[in-house]
C-alpha cells in the first residue's frame, strides 16, 4: 500500500511543472541583438551558418502577457491591430511574408522589414522581442494551448484556415 | 522613525476634513464599542459572583419579572445605540460623498495606476501647454479642494491617501472621482490600496500639500520644459540619453524623447523617489535603478542598461539637471 501510494505521489510530482518568469532580466539578456541568420544562403563571402536562435519564451504565459502588454505600448497595433491586420500584414492568418518561425519573426521584429516594419533592435531590449516574438506566435495560434489565454481583450485570435503545423 | 512615518501614513491622524469626519467615526464607534464592551463584562462578573454566592437559585415570580425587564431594557437599548452608530455612519458617508460639489475654488488632477507607479496629470483647459505631467508625486495647495480623476492603465488599483481620505478604486474602463482637502502643509504617503501584481507593495504615492504660494510656486516650474544642459558633462549626458534606448518609453520636454510608457522624466531631479517611492532619489541610486532595474524590482518594464561607467556618469550629470 505505502509502496502504492509513493509511485502515486512520484507519478504527480513528474506533472508538476512551475513556469519561469523571466522577472529580473539580466544586462545581458537585454543587450542590443546580434543578427540571427535564418539561411545559410547569403551573398558575399562565406559568412556565419544560420543561427540556431531558440525562443527562450517558447510557451511560457507570462512572456505571451507581457509580449501583449508591449505590442499594444510599442504601438505594434497601431499598423497590425490586433492581429487582422491593416496597414501592416494580419498576424493571424496562415500567410507569413517572412516566415513564422520565432527566429523569423524575431528578425522581422529586430531588423525590420521593407515597406514599413520599423527595426526595433538596440531600440528595445532583446528579452522584450522574444516577448513580442512569443505573443505574435500566440496570436498566430503557434503557442501551446496551455499558454496561451483563453480569453481576448479584442478579438479571437485562433486561425480557421489552417490547422496549427 | 517609525513615529514620523506612522504621521505621514496614517488614518488616525487626519490632515484634512475628509480624513478628518473619517477618524471622528472611527473614536465615535470605538468608544462606544469599548463602553459596551466593559459594562456587558462587568454584568457577567457580577452575575458569576452572584451565582457562586447564592447557592440556591431564586424562582420566585417576582425575580422572573424583574429579569425580564432587565433584558427587555438592554434589548431597546443594544437596538437604539445600533441605530445611533448607523446615523452616524450615514452622515459621514453623506458628507464625504456630497463633499466639494458645486465649490468655486477647485483643482483637477488625473491620477493613473500602471503596474506599479502612479501618473499624475494636471490639466490645463485654458493653455494646455501649462498643463503638467508628474509621477509618483501630487502637489496640492491647502484649503483648496481637489477633485482626483482616478483611472487605470492596466488592472484594478486602489488609491488611499490615509491622512486625507479613504480608498477609492481604480477600475479598468472608468474613471472614478474624489474629493480631497488639506488643512496643514505636510507631507503624506499614499499606497496602492488593491493588490495589483507582483510589486504592489512599491506602489507608493507623496502627496505635498503646500501654503498657496508655495504651490503657485511649483506649478509654474513645472510647467516649464526641460532645462537645457550647460556643463559639459550633462552635454554629453543628453546625448547618451538620446542614443540609449530611453526615449522609447521615457517623455522629455523639449528633447527628442515622446515615450509615454514610463514616467516623464522632465523634472526628474525634483522628485524624492525613483521606481515609485522604492528609492530615495540620489545619484548612487538613480545609477543602480538604471543600470539594473529589474534587480531592485522584479517584474518591473525598466529594462537593465549596460553602458560604460563614463556614460553613466554623463547621464547621471544630465538627469540631477532636470530639476
Amino acid at each position: 500500500m505505502c509502496r502504492r501510494l509513493l509511485f502515486v505521489a512520484l507519478f504527480a510530482a513528474l506533472a508538476c511543472h512551475r513556469e519561469q518568469r523571466a522577472i529580473q532580466p539580466t544586462a545581458q539578456e537585454s543587450g542590443r541583438p546580434l543578427p540571427v541568420r535564418v539561411s545559410g544562403l547569403q551573398p558575399g563571402p562565406k559568412q556565419l551558418g544560420a543561427s540556431a536562435i531558440d525562443n527562450p519564451y517558447e510557451g511560457n504565459a507570462y512572456a505571451i502577457s507581457q509580449g501583449q502588454q508591449l505590442f499594444e505600448k510599442y504601438n505594434c497595433s497601431g499598423c497590425h491591430f490586433h492581429g487582422g491586420g491593416g496597414i501592416g500584414p494580419p498576424l493571424m492568418d496562415a500567410e507569413w511574408i517572412y516566415g513564422s518561425s520565432p527566429a523569423q519573426i524575431y528578425e522581422s521584429i529586430a531588423q525590420g522589414r521593407p515597406n514599413g516594419m520599423p527595426s526595433w533592435g538596440g531600440h528595445i531590449p532583446e528579452y522584450q522581442i522574444w516577448q513580442l516574438v512569443t505573443y505574435v506566435r500566440a496570436v498566430g495560434g503557434f503557442e501551446g494551448k496551455v499558454a496561451t489565454g483563453s480569453r481576448v481583450d479584442e478579438m479571437q485570435s485562433k486561425r480557421a484556415e489552417e490547422p496549427k503545423p | 522613525m517609525i513615529v514620523a512615518v506612522m504621521h505621514i501614513q496614517s488614518a488616525l491622524d487626519p490632515a484634512g476634513p475628509q480624513a478628518g469626519r473619517i477618524a471622528h467615526l472611527f473614536w465615535i464607534f470605538t468608544w462606544v464599542c469599548v463602553a459596551v464592551y466593559i459594562i456587558t463584562l462587568l454584568f457577567i462578573a457580577v452575575a458569576v459572583i452572584r451565582g457562586r454566592r447564592n447557592a440556591e437559585p431564586d424562582v420566585s415570580d417576582a425575580r422572573e419579572h424583574s429579569l425580564k425587564l432587565g433584558v427587555t431594557a438592554a434589548s431597546v437599548l443594544t437596538v437604539l445605540i445600533l441605530f445611533a452608530l448607523l446615523v452616524a455612519s450615514v452622515a459621514t458617508g453623506s458628507a464625504i460623498g456630497t463633499f466639494g460639489q458645486d465649490d468655486p475654488r477647485q483643482l483637477e488632477v488625473e491620477v493613473t495606476g500602471h503596474q506599479w507607479w502612479w501618473e499624475i496629470h494636471y490639466p490645463d483647459a485654458l493653455d494646455p501647454s501649462a498643463s503638467i505631467t508628474d509621477a509618483n508625486e501630487i502637489h496640492i495647495p491647502i484649503h483648496t479642494k481637489v477633485l482626483l480623476r482616478v483611472q487605470t492603465a492596466d488592472v484594478v488599483h486602489s488609491l488611499w491617501i490615509p491622512n486625507l481620505h479613504g480608498k477609492r478604486d481604480l477600475i479598468p474602463g472608468r474613471v472614478n472621482k474624489i474629493w480631497i482637502e488639506a488643512d496643514t502643509p505636510g507631507i503624506y504617503r499614499a499606497q496602492c490600496a488593491e493588490f495589483c501584481g507582483l510589486q504592489h507593495a512599491h506602489m507608493a504615492l507623496v502627496v505635498f500639500a503646500q501654503k498657496p504660494e508655495d504651490f503657485a510656486q511649483w506649478k509654474s516650474a513645472s510647467s516649464q520644459g526641460a532645462v537645457t544642459p550647460t556643463t559639459p558633462s550633462a552635454m554629453r549626458g543628453q546625448q547618451v540619453f538620446l542614443g540609449a534606448p530611453c526615449g522609447k518609453c521615457h517623455n522629455i520636454v523639449g528633447v527628442d524623447a515622446y515615450g509615454t510608457i514610463g514616467p516623464d522624466l522632465t523634472h526628474l531631479a525634483s522628485r524624492r523617489t525613483i521606481g515609485a517611492g522604492t528609492l530615495i532619489n540620489n545619484r548612487g541610486n538613480l545609477a543602480g535603478w538604471i543600470s539594473n532595474a529589474p534587480a531592485i524590482k522584479p517584474g518591473v518594464l525598466m529594462p537593465p542598461n549596460a553602458m560604460s561607467a563614463g556614460e553613466l556618469q554623463d547621464l547621471m550629470a544630465y538627469l540631477e539637471t532636470l530639476k
